[in-house]
């Protein structure tokens, strides 16, 4: 029987199919699956890990991959700008086994800092991409791109979307059966990059790129589609969406869909402009087909006219659907759209939901310690990339930066080389911490900068589904290994002051921001106390209505969707939320949150 | 093609929800694909999952004016997502409200306002009672089963009680396997 897989699955199922042998990765939504479900399925030869950044992942990948053993390593989109280093060096060098880089991106986008194009990062690396438009065609693609990728004897991206990530479909499991083949390193000039291996190398790349563009014209996943005058060219999941949005009236379309669109398909694209009148490009993210086509067009003398994302026909940002492609069509009289139902114009106002750092959650506790120990003060409060993000809602306004991993620790340092007066705070959690933070309190004790380190210690990878992380002494597997520590970590680096306290014990945490208020230099904090969500058996607080004054000091100030006020304005706790992580119950003046009895 | 939205708040179990109305639908050999909420909204954000099961291949999101069912979990979030039903199409929603943050938002909204206009809007609503599963159940934490149980009653998704019952078994830990079937029995018993 067919397993109903998640696009992310199937892509671990698909690398188990081509017989990895070698699999590591960084956490990121929509990409995270992937690596978890092949350590969960793990016959027991693949070495699966989690590596403590992308760049670092991509390097053990090709080390690998030298060896003739396949190789996969996986990433959000904007982890590829972490790894980018080592990927682009790869493609000049080249690799034995199979080596393919699996990378989600977020049209939206949905939980990343950018919507940037993997597609076009693989133009500009030249590696070849292909782009799967489903699960079922991830499990397949996915076994493809190995086999490309020792054709060619190169690096090869496979890139989804979101909504294939995180899309479930019915896929096929296969028998699955061990690697063949020896692994061995065989020495050779080959292995080094250096000026001279690159030039001819890079003539190597450009050379290959029509070639392999001849070769994917006959890939099966690339297609032409019906007859129509009208063409639409898509790829990804907006084939899906294309598909849908064209129901029944098939026979007036022409469907090109583009799976691999570097190197680009040519012969398969140009017998497509050439037998169509007038063309739509639908596609995610950036114009990448549309581009392709545009300069086919000037290089064959065609004269086609290409609606897309250039001409502002389709919206340059978010993600696309069924309903905005009928509209698009509509709107340019290929077709009539269907009638869009409008919600009512008496709909009643429905309430906004930004999302909140969860009930009990130790980083309330960090942040508000600091926040009370630097009243009167000022401070700026550099984040970073986590759940502590949500840091910046009120009522805590704890974020005032947030760029990339990493960032919040040498931000710092730049506002406080900048002279300005304030004091300059940088949040880190546990796994960005391992991830890149280290090098930035090096750079900071380096180069003297002035700032205190927090370092938000849950013990978890939390924002991304709670993997593993150095600090936690076990592996994705589960298997047991030694903790790094995060504290003999700076003291080795030369911080003097390190204190490690229990954000949820609030007047020692606001004594411990004190004390490092009155210190100089690089001065760190370690706040440990478990994810809320890890905490299993917690024990609800309540409050004693009698006592409640309804002065609302809990809720003004610590924001906990387990707190509200209920009736005669008195505070209730919903015991269904509150972990009795005991916050409220410490700044309550009136004394009046108390342990519900058992 | 049968098309359901699952929609409610970060942490309710839609996702889950929506694995096993796909899981069933593959019991009767049919196509089933779903999309869902997974990352930053899951924290007490607004999420969704769709659900096309059926004999053809349909793309992951469901168009406005197409689900059959809408599963409301909450019944703001009901009402937020009301443009995804069809003329005439069917909501089951839970009777409790998640009220927002309250530090965020002046005044609680009022869940009673939704829920009329939800059984003025849809073709059918359903109201499933929160605290008739509390009781019968002892928690909410399967809530979402309960909301299945419902469903296969409704005969909307042509899906029956047995088809969830033998996807349940498949995607759930025995050791709340009981807790489950009871929740998708009064489920189904309060429809």
């Amino acid at each position: 029987m067919k397993e109903l897989l998640m696009g992310n699955e199937a892509v671990a199922w698909g690398a188990l199919a081509a017989g990895v042998s070698v699999a590591c990765g960084y956490p990121g939504t929509p990409s995270t699956e992937t690596l978890e479900t092949l350590a969960k399925i793990n016959p027991g030869w693949v070495h699966v890990e989690w590596s403590v950044n992308e760049k670092s992942a991509a390097e053990v990948a090709v080390g690998a991959a030298y060896t003739g053993a396949r190789a996969l390593v996986t990433m959000k989109q904007v982890g590829l700008n972490v790894a980018a280093d080592p990927v682009m060096c790869v493609n000049y060098v080249g690799i034995k086994g199979g080596l393919v880089i699996y990378v989600a991106d977020d049209p939206g986008p949905i939980s990343s800092q950018t919507e940037q194009d993997t597609r076009h990062f693989a133009q500009y690396a030249r590696i070849p991409v292909f782009d799967c438009s489903s699960p079922e065609e991830a499990f397949y693609m996915v076994q493809d791109a190995f086999a490309y990728s020792e054709k060619y004897g190169g690096p090869v991206i496979l890139r989804s979307t979101t909504r294939v990530c995180h899309s479930c479909a019915p896929v096929e499991i296969p028998q699955i059966s061990p690697p063949k083949g020896e692994t061995a390193f065989e020495k050779g000039s080959q292995w080094v990059i250096f000026p001279r291996l690159s030039y001819i190398n890079k003539q190597k790349l450009v050379a290959r790129e029509p070639e392999i563009g001849r070769d994917f014209c006959g890939y099966p996943f690339n297609q032409r589609i019906g007859a129509g005058k009208t063409g639409i060219a898509c790829g990804g999941v907006s084939y899906a969406y294309v598909q849908e949005a064209i129901e029944g009236r098939e026979h007036l379309f022409q469907v090109l869909k583009i799976a691999t669109p570097y190197p680009f398909p040519e012969d398969l694209a140009l017998s497509f402009l050439k037998e169509t009148e007038r063309v739509f490009v639908f596609e995610e993210l950036d114009p990448v087909i549309e581009d392709e086509l545009i300069y086919l067009c000037g290089k064959n003398g065609i004269r086609a006219q290409i609606s897309g994302k250039r001409d502002h026909s389709v919206a340059v940002a978010g993600e696309l659907s069924a309903a905005a492609i009928g509209k698009i069509l509509s709107a340019h009289g290929v077709c009539e759209a269907p009638p869009e139902p409008q919600p009512g114009a008496d709909l009643p106002p429905v309430p906004t939901r930004p999302p909140v750092l969860c009930a009990g959650c130790p980083h309330r506790a960090s942040f508000y310690a600091v926040k009370k120990a630097c009243a009167g003060q000022s401070a700026i409060f550099c984040g970073d990339i986590g759940c502590y993000t949500l840091g910046n809602a009120p009522p805590l306004h704890m974020v005032d930066t947030c760029l990339c991993m990493g960032a919040g620790v040498t931000m710092a340092q730049g506002l406080f080389h900048s002279k300005i007066r304030d004091i300059p705070f940088a949040f880190i959690g546990d796994s960005t911490f391992f991830a890149s933070g280290i090098n930035g309190v090096v750079n900071a004790l380096t180069n003297q900068a002035q700032l205190i380190l927090i370092v938000l210690d849950n013990g978890t990878t939390a924002m991304t589904g709670n993997q593993s992380h150095p600090g936690m002494g076990k592996t994705i597997s589960g298997q047991k290994v030694a903790p790094v520590s995060i504290e003999k970590v700076l003291t080795a680096l030369g911080v003097e002051h390190v204190q490690t306290v229990d954000p949820l014990e609030h007047k020692q945490a606001v004594a411990a921001v004190k004390t490092a208020l009155r210190q100089e230099g690089v001065r760190a904090i370690v706040f440990r106390s478990p994810c809320a969500a890890l905490l299993k058996n917690t024990k609800p607080l309540k409050v004693d209505a009698g006592r409640c004054s309804g002065c609302r000091l809990c809720l003004r100030q610590l924001g906990c969707p387990a707190l509200s006020f209920g009736p005669e304005d008195r505070a209730v706790i919903d015991a269904s939320l509150c972990n009795g992580c005991g916050l409220c119950r410490q700044i309550c003046p009136q004394a009046c949150i108390i342990q519900e009895e058992s | 093609m049968k098309s359901c939205l699952l929609c409610g708040v970060g942490g309710q179990g839609t996702v889950l929800a929506s694995r096993i109305i796909a899981g069933a639908a593959l019991e009767k050999d049919w196509f089933a694909r779903t999309a869902e909420t997974i990352g930053m909204a899951q924290r007490g954000g607004c999420v969704v999952s769709h659900v096309r099961i059926g004999e053809k291949v349909a793309s992951p999101l469901i168009p406005p004016g197409k689900a059959d069912l809408i599963i409301g979990f909450e019944p703001g979030e009901a009402v937020r997502n009301l443009h995804y039903l069809k003329k005439d199409g069917a909501v089951i929603v839970c009777d409790k409200t998640v009220q927002p943050i309250a530090a965020c938002s002046a005044q609680p909204y009022d869940g009673g306002e939704m829920l009329a206009y939800l059984q003025q809007n849809a073709g059918r609503c359903h109201i499933i009672p929160c605290q008739a599963v509390y009781d019968a159940c002892g928690t909410l934490k399967a809530l979402n089963i309960a909301l299945l149980g419902a469903m296969a009653q409704s005969g909307v998704m042509d899906l029956t009680l047995e088809n969830i019952q033998n996807a349940l078994q498949r995607k759930i830990k025995p050791q709340l396997l009981a807790l489950n079937r009871q929740a998708l029995a009064i489920g189904a018993k309060l429809l």
